[in-house]
This record gives structure tokens, sequence and C-alpha cells, in this order.
């Protein structure tokens, strides 16, 4: 086992944890965390997306030892207009997908803000790329909502950029 | 009507983005231990040897559970068209009472522990060796063996008018093709998971289920309980689509872990475990053949399938449903047949049937179109039938064509040349292509309770679902309006057996089920408090009649006299008055049955009823890889009535965004030597990703059908429907190769 500690949502969070045990494990079972989801703990699927110093990653992919002494944010952390705007556009249905979405999304606007390009990116020496339907499509293809939500998330994401 | 038909949003939506909303796998409970499960690795067999003593002696374990040690339990019992709930079970396998194998990944042992982790490890150190038998597992080696289909009083697999056969050999104008579809799988987000514990002879289970009494019912039939002693909750589920309407083995597994170990216990199936141990959608074969004159009326018309059911159950889905409906040729035949394979048993998914069959009919009348020179809308045009071509019952309702014309027009669809192969853009080749959606309604019974409290708020008591749909909104807003009070004034309790059993939330039926009910409850309610009031000494509405009252602002009124539901039940003295629809005895519950499927069976001779549309698309293909984007999508609908906006142009978008899938990426792969599915992860099977969906304009005429309770006819389905149909000629449009076999892959464009 092993003690280590953590600030999630802005809390420090004491957690005795086996080497083995996930990001989300440690989120879920252990501190109770449960709005991160859970979709295919392979990285395959984005519903386990968290923030990690303000980065978007997938907490299943992550061993919670990693993660010590960082600050996670989680949706239950997340305060983001973000959330107002995926209920008026209907970003979603079931909601399972939702949590990651909306921490990859906002994620997602903090790497744009830093320059970084993406797939189709045109001109990648620029740092003012316009954040596109196309590029947010492209951004967000991590997080798979099997609801088909898509349009409304993107609708959501522009609506909150602007 | 104030709320009915506007885009209100959902109720739920606060819940779902801050993360409150708790799904099965997330109720905490004190001393709660993990289970997961062991895989067989063979298709048929026996179990010879089972070694659990490493995993057993692992530290943490609490225990192993296999076929040698498992308390008994009952088996599934056999299926009765007039108990719907016996139809829960979705394969006869007793699991862990069995050394017998019936498919590969049947689970053969449960680990329980005190972690996930620990329960994973121990999982991976059983060893297990086996017997085989001979196995039959290839399902495109097996079409030989396919039997026809039975039908059912849900299902007709069989039909015919006149002699399609000879029609189509004295047709001037004959295709006959043949078309496959693989198996996909319904992939929602949420892996399907269970916490179960047990209060003595009481089993509570938190499940994400499309039909919480079935489960209960079943569950109790498993473990030999009176089925008041199970109790169900599903508040929220993380997407079904099918996959969450039959009960499943992980569901009764952790049941049983709870039973023996004593504690709660949660299961959340791996990715791998839901393709292992819960069924997707069969493959098919099919041929279609349409007999034409010259003009493009058809004379023959002649659908059948091959689909696969596993030994141990499966769903025969409705493949030629489509064929019955869409098409007035002269002649017509379907007849869809079977072949029984060593798989996991198939189940319902979206669409069943229409989904898969739309694709075959629609892509056949394309290729006729283009064959005898004619615009494809104008084929269907020209045999579009008054009355429902298979038998000549009355549709109910249908907008088919004048979805059609709305489209075209929105679309741009007249200005395209003909031509395939004649749209570019650079290395793009570009291609357009139509098709039409069709899906029956259905209805069954639902009940439910509506309470007036004296704070002037409404409770709905129904134990229905929600997978995404809205459909505790939709009920609020019709309510509502029913009601003459605000939105902000009704609850609706839903998902939990301690509810009146609605019903499943499936084959698009949920919203007009409980509509009809609510409506009939509301108006009891009314009654109710009409009769309260007009009694009451003091109330304004003493001495008049109904007629006179209008029920408006949260009260019942006759111009400026009358008064608020609060007022009358104060002056009343009541705290509350509730109206009932249903039975709450068994006996009654029965008769129920019996009497709305009697009505039902009495209806469907008279009516055809069915949501229906034209999806258009245009696609881009790259003129050197193959590979296919689509670039732009509109769906008409006729879906009667339309209570949400919002939430139902959302549920048409994803049943086109999970079509999409099915056309071009979707396909589970099983291995013809043994059965095992080979890409059971998310990562080797392709849902469609945001970049994969361009902006889906939906639209629907708000017509609706006055056979429906308030007109409303299904919409969980339609969307689905005619989708791979019409990326298919598409795709023919843009390149000039027609792809019979689903999914379109750029291999086969190249
Ligand atoms: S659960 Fe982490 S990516 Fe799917
Ligand atoms: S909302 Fe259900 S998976 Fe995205």
């Amino acid at each position: 086992m092993a003690d280590i500690r953590m600030r999630v949502n802005g809390s420090i969070e004491k957690l005795d944890v086996e080497p083995r045990v996930s990001l989300l494990d440690a989120l879920r079972e252990h501190l109770g965390l449960t709005g991160t989801k859970k979709g295919c703990d392979q990285g395959a699927c984005g519903a386990c997306t968290v923030l990690a110093d303000g980065e978007r990653i997938v907490s299943c992919l992550a061993l919670a030892v990693q993660y010590a002494d960082r600050d996670i944010t989680t949706i239950e952390g997340v305060t983001s207009p973000l959330q107002r705007s995926f209920v008026r556009h209907d970003g979603f249905q079931c909601g399972y997908c939702t949590s990651g979405q909306i921490c990859s999304a906002v994620g997602m606007l903090t790497e744009h803000a830093a320059g970084a390009p993406s797939a189709v990116t045109g001109d990648l020496a620029t740092m003012e790329i316009e954040l596109t339907a196309e590029e947010i499509r492209e951004r967000m293809s991590g997080n798979l909502c099997r609801c088909g939500a898509y349009n409304g998330i993107v609708a959501a994401i522009e609506e909150g950029i602007r | 009507m104030r709320y009915v038909g506007q885009p209100i949003d959902r109720l739920d939506g606060v819940a779902k983005t801050t993360g409150a909303a708790r799904f099965s796998a997330e109720y905490p409970y004190p001393n709660l231990a993990y289970a997961a499960l062991v895989h067989a690795t063979i298709a048929r067999g026996r179990i010879t040897r089972i070694d659990t003593g490493t995993a057993r002696k692992t530290p943490g374990v609490l225990a192993v559970i296999t076929h040698g040690n498992a308390p008994e339990m009952k088996p599934a019992p056999k299926p009765n068209q007039f108990d719907m709930s016996t139809l829960a079970a979705a394969t006869s396998v007793n699991y862990l009472n069995t050394d017998e194998v019936y498919w590969n990944g049947q689970p053969v042992a449960v680990v329980v522990a005190e972690t996930l982790d620990v329960a994973r490890e121990a999982a991976y150190l059983i060893e297990v060796e086996y017997a085989e038998y001979p196995a039959a597992v290839d399902f495109a080696a097996e079409e030989g063996n396919a039997r026809p289909q039975k039908s059912t009083m849900l299902s007709e697999a069989d039909g015919r008018k006149g002699d399609a056969e000879a029609a189509l050999a004295d047709a001037p104008f004959a295709l006959d093709l043949r078309y496959t579809t693989a198996q996909v799988n319904h992939n929602a987000i949420e892996p399907h998971s269970t916490t179960a514990y047990w209060d003595g002879d009481h089993l509570i289970l938190h499940e994400g289920s499309q039909n919480v009494a079935w489960v209960r019912d079943h569950l109790a039939i498993r473990f030999d309980l009176p089925k008041q002693n199970v109790r169900v909750i599903s508040p929220f589920v993380g997407g079904a689509f099918g996959g969450k309407s039959f009960v499943w083995p992980g569901t009764v597994l952790t049941a049983l872990a709870a039973k023996v170990t004593g504690r709660p216990v949660r299961m959340m199936l791996t990715r791998e475990g839901v393709f292992r141990t819960v069924g997707g959608r069969t493959p098919s074969i099919q041929r279609v053949a349409i007999g034409a004159q010259l003009d493009g009326s058809m004379t023959a018309l002649i659908h059948t399938s091959v689909c696969q059911v596993g030994r141990t159950g499966g769903w025969s889905e409705q493949v030629t449903s489509v064929s019955r409906h869409l098409y007035d040729a002269a002649n017509i035949q379907v007849q869809q047949n079977l072949v029984g394979m060593d798989l996991l048993a198939n189940t319902i998914m979206r669409a069943p049937g229409e989904s898969i069959g739309s694709f075959a009919l629609e892509a056949t009348v394309d290729e006729l179109a283009y064959e005898l020179g004619l615009d494809p809308i104008e084929l269907r045009a020209r045999n579009e039938p008054a009355r429902n071509p298979l038998d000549g019952k009355a549709f109910s309702h249908r907008l088919l064509m004048e979805c059609f014309e709305e489209g075209a027009k929105e679309f741009g669809w007249a200005g395209r040349p003909q031509e395939p192969g004649s749209m570019r853009d650079g290395r793009w080749l570009i291609g357009m292509g139509v098709a039409a959606a069709y899906h029956p309604a259905w209805r069954f019974p639902a009940n439910l309770t509506v309470r007036l409290s004296d704070d002037g708020t409404v409770l709905i008591r129904c134990g229905l679902h929600e997978m995404g749909m809205g459909s505790a909104t939709a009920v609020s807003q019709i309510a509502a309006d029913a009601l003459c009070v605000p939105m902000a004034a009704v609850t609706v309790a839903y998902g939990d057996t301690a509810l009146p059993d609605t019903t499943t939330a499936g084959a698009s039926s949920q919203t007009a089920s409980v509509t009809a009910s609510l409506l009939a409850a509301c108006a009891k309610l009314d009654r109710a408090v009409f009769t309260l009031a007009r009694k009451t000494p003091g109330s304004p509405l003493r001495g008049l009649r109904r007629a006179d009252v209008t029920a408006r602002d949260g009260g019942l009124y006759n111009g400026s006299r009358g008064e608020s539901y609060h007022d009358i039940l104060r002056r009343a003295g009541r705290a509350s008055v509730e109206a009932r629809v249903g039975a709450d005895t068994r006996l009654g519950e029965i008769a129920d049955q019996v009497r709305s499927m009697s009505k039902f069976l009495l209806d469907r001779r008279r009516w055809v009823k069915a949501a229906c549309g034209a999806q258009f698309c245009e696609v881009l293909v790259d003129s050197d890889t193959g590979e296919t984007r689509i670039s732009r999508w509109l769906g008409v609908f006729d879906v009667g009535r339309v209570v949400n906006a919002k939430t139902a142009a959302s549920q048409l978008r994803g049943g086109i965004v999970m079509g999409i899938g099915l056309a071009l990426t979707e396909e589970t792969l099983v291995d013809p030597r043994n059965g095992r599915i080979v890409n059971a992860s998310l990562s080797e099977y392709h849902v469609p990703v945001h970049a994969d969906i361009p902006v889906i304009d939906v639209r629907y005429l708000d017509d609706p059908d006055p056979t429906m309770p308030l007109g409303v006819v299904g919409i969980g389905e339609v969307g689905v429907t005619g989708v791979a149909g019409a990326v298919a000629n598409a795709v023919f449009h843009a390149t000039g190769k027609r792809i019979r076999d689903l999914p379109i892959t750029l291999d086969k464009l190249l």
C-alpha cells in the first residue's frame, strides 16, 4: 500500500491505495467521487476524463500514485458555463459520457488557448487558431457518446466560447 | 397545450452535468465487496477441471464461486406470451449451476473480493479445462441450415400476397440481390453494472435496466422468492439501446455473489465482459428481389432473411417487416429464417429488423431507380401505397411522401446530377443518397398513480425508465398540460419496482404507453377533485356541473368563480387526492395483460401504425483510399405528435448516428474457429466519434396520429432505420460501386 496525498477539487485528500489502483478507481471507489465515469477502463472512450493541474487526462490509464501531490479536478469540482450550455443544447441523453465530455471540453479550451494545433489545423505556425466546429469535433474525438449527442455537445462548446 | 411540443430542457440536466446523477455501480454501501467474472474460452463443451486454489488463497478474496460450489438456483422459466415477464431471461442457461458451456465467453466462475483489483487479479488465476464438443459458430457457413422462423402474436415471420416468384420471372424488369450485414453491439457507454445486497430474504438491486419489473420477476423466480421480496432500483441508465432489456448473466451472478458472501456486492462488467455476456444484433443474409414495369410500378417484391439465434436464446429480428409496408407491389413474399448457433444469444438492438432490413430494401429500390433511369424519390412516389400493401389494412397515419417532398426541397436533391461519379471536390468524390425510414408503433399496458397534494403539487409514480430519452421530462409536460398546473409543480418518481409497474422501455413504446394511462389517470383525478369541490360546504364550485367548469392555472374555474387545487383540498380537509390506473393484484394484472393484448391484437387487425421518414445524406469518398465521410445529413420524419421538441430531435439524431456506425464502421468479429469475439473493446470496435458526425438536420411534420394517445408515435428507433440504405446509395452515387455488405469499410471500395 502507498500513502499519498492529492488535492481533489480543492481539498487535500489522503489516500491509502495499492500502487496498481488507477486514478479512476481511486476517485470512484476510494473517494466516492462517482461523477467520473468508467466506460472502458482502457483509454478508448473518454468517459473518465478529469483535469490534472488543468490538463485533461483519461484517469483509467493513470495510476493514482503517479498523481500524488497533484491537483485533480473532477466534474464535481467543475464550475463552468459549459454545464448550462450542455443542458440548453441537449448535449447529452443518458448522461453517462457527460462528465467526461465537459471535463474534456474545459481541458481542450485551455489547450487551444495555449496555441496547441490539432490534426485538422491548416497553418501550424499560427497562434490564432480559429476554433471552428471542425476543430472542436477533432479535438473532442477522444470522448465517445453512444447516445449520439455530438451535435448538441459541439453547439454547447461553441456557445461556451462566444 | 402549454408544455407539450415545446423544446423544454431536461429535468435531470443539472444532475447529469454536475456528476450528481448516480448510476447503478455508484451507490455507496458499507462493507461493499467487488465481483469479477471468468469467461469460458471454448464455444461448446463441458468443464472437466477448474482450479481455484491460487485464486482462493489470494489475500482479499472472499469467495470463488463455480459450478462446483454455487448454491442452487431455479432455471429460467419457459417463455409464455401471456406472461411477458417470462421473456425476461436473455438465455436459458442456469449459470454456475451447470458444468456445460454453451458459448465462448459464458461465465464459469465469479470471484468476490475486498477490492476490484484483487477480484480481477484472482479471476486471472483460475484455470479451467474443458472437454470440447463440436460447435456451429461460423454464421456464413451455417446459412444452409437455416429454417423458417415461427410467427408469434407480436411478430409475423412470413407473409405473401399473390405469387411473387412467378411475377418476378415475368417482370419486364427485375433485380434479385443478396445482402449481408455484420453483427454489431450496443456498446452503451455505461457497462452493465449491478450493485446487490440481501436483507434477510429480501434482495435489493441497483441495476441499469430497460425493464425493472422483468428484472424483479426474473430474479424472484431464480432465487425462489416472492416477487415483493425483490426490489430493483434504476433511476439512471447509462445508455441501453435494447442491450439492457433482458436479464443477462452479470445481474443474476451479482445477486448470487451477494448471497454467498452475505455482503453487498458490486459488479461492473469490463468492456470485454459486456461483449462476452451481453448479446448484440444478429448478422444477416438477405435477399431482396423486385420485379417492375418499365414505368417503375412494382409487380413483385420478395424479401427473405437468414439470421442467427443462440441455442440458449435469442431474439428473432423482424428483418422483412419493412417490405410488408413500404411499397405497393402487386405480389409480395416475405420470409424470415433462423439458424441456431453455439454462440451467445443475440438480442434486440435499436430497431431490431427494420434497421438492417431497410438497408437491403432501400438499396435495392435505389438500384432499381438507377436501372430504370428514374429519380429514386419519383420511383417511391409511383409505388406509394394507399393501404398496407401486404394485407390491405388501413394506415392510421402516413405522411411518408410528404417527408420526401420536404426533405428533397431542403436538401437540394433535385439539383444533383443523377450520373454516378459525376460530383467531385479535389480528391473527394461526392454522392447523395436517400432512403425511407420506417418503424412500427407499439403500445403496452402501463400502471401509474397521480397524486395531487394540498400544496398544489402533483406527484406521478410510475416505474418508467430513463436511458436518455427524457422520459420524466415528457411525462411532466403531458401531466402539467392535462391538469393545467405549472410544470414546476409536477414531480415524476420512476425507475424503481417500489412504484407501480409501468412498461418496458423498448419498441419505442414507452411514451405512448405511459401517455394513455397518464391521461386516463389525470381525467380520473380531475373528476375526483371536482366531485370533492362540489360537495364541500362553502366551495365556490358548489352546485356546478363539470361541464360548466374549466381547469386552468392550477385550479377549477367558471369564469372568475372557482378556486385553486390548493384551496379545494384545504377546504375539504384533504391532504391529497390520488388516481390510479392499473391493477394492484396479480390476478388483476394478468387480466389487464390479457385485455390489453386482445385490444392490441384487435387494433392491429384494423390499423397499420408506424413512424416513418426520409433520410437524405451526402458522402465524400476519398478517390485513393476509399475512406468515406458523411458531409451532410437531413432526416424528415412523421412521428405523430412530438412531446418535447428538444429531446425528440436528440433521439432522432442519436438514431441516425448509430445508423452511420452500422453503415460505415461497426462490426463485431467472431472467430469462425471457436466463436470468440476478437474485437471485444472500444478501441477495436468503432462507434462513431465527434469527427465522424456532421450537423444532422432533423425535422418532423408534427401531425398527431389519430389512433394513438395524444397522437404520439414512438421516436426512439425510427431514426436508425433507412440510414445504412441512404449511406450505401450515396456511396454508389459518389463512386458507381454498389456495396451490399455492411459495414461499408474502405477495403470494399478499393
Ligand atoms: S474509461 Fe477511461 S477512457 Fe474509457
Ligand atoms: S449521453 Fe449517453 S453516451 Fe453520451
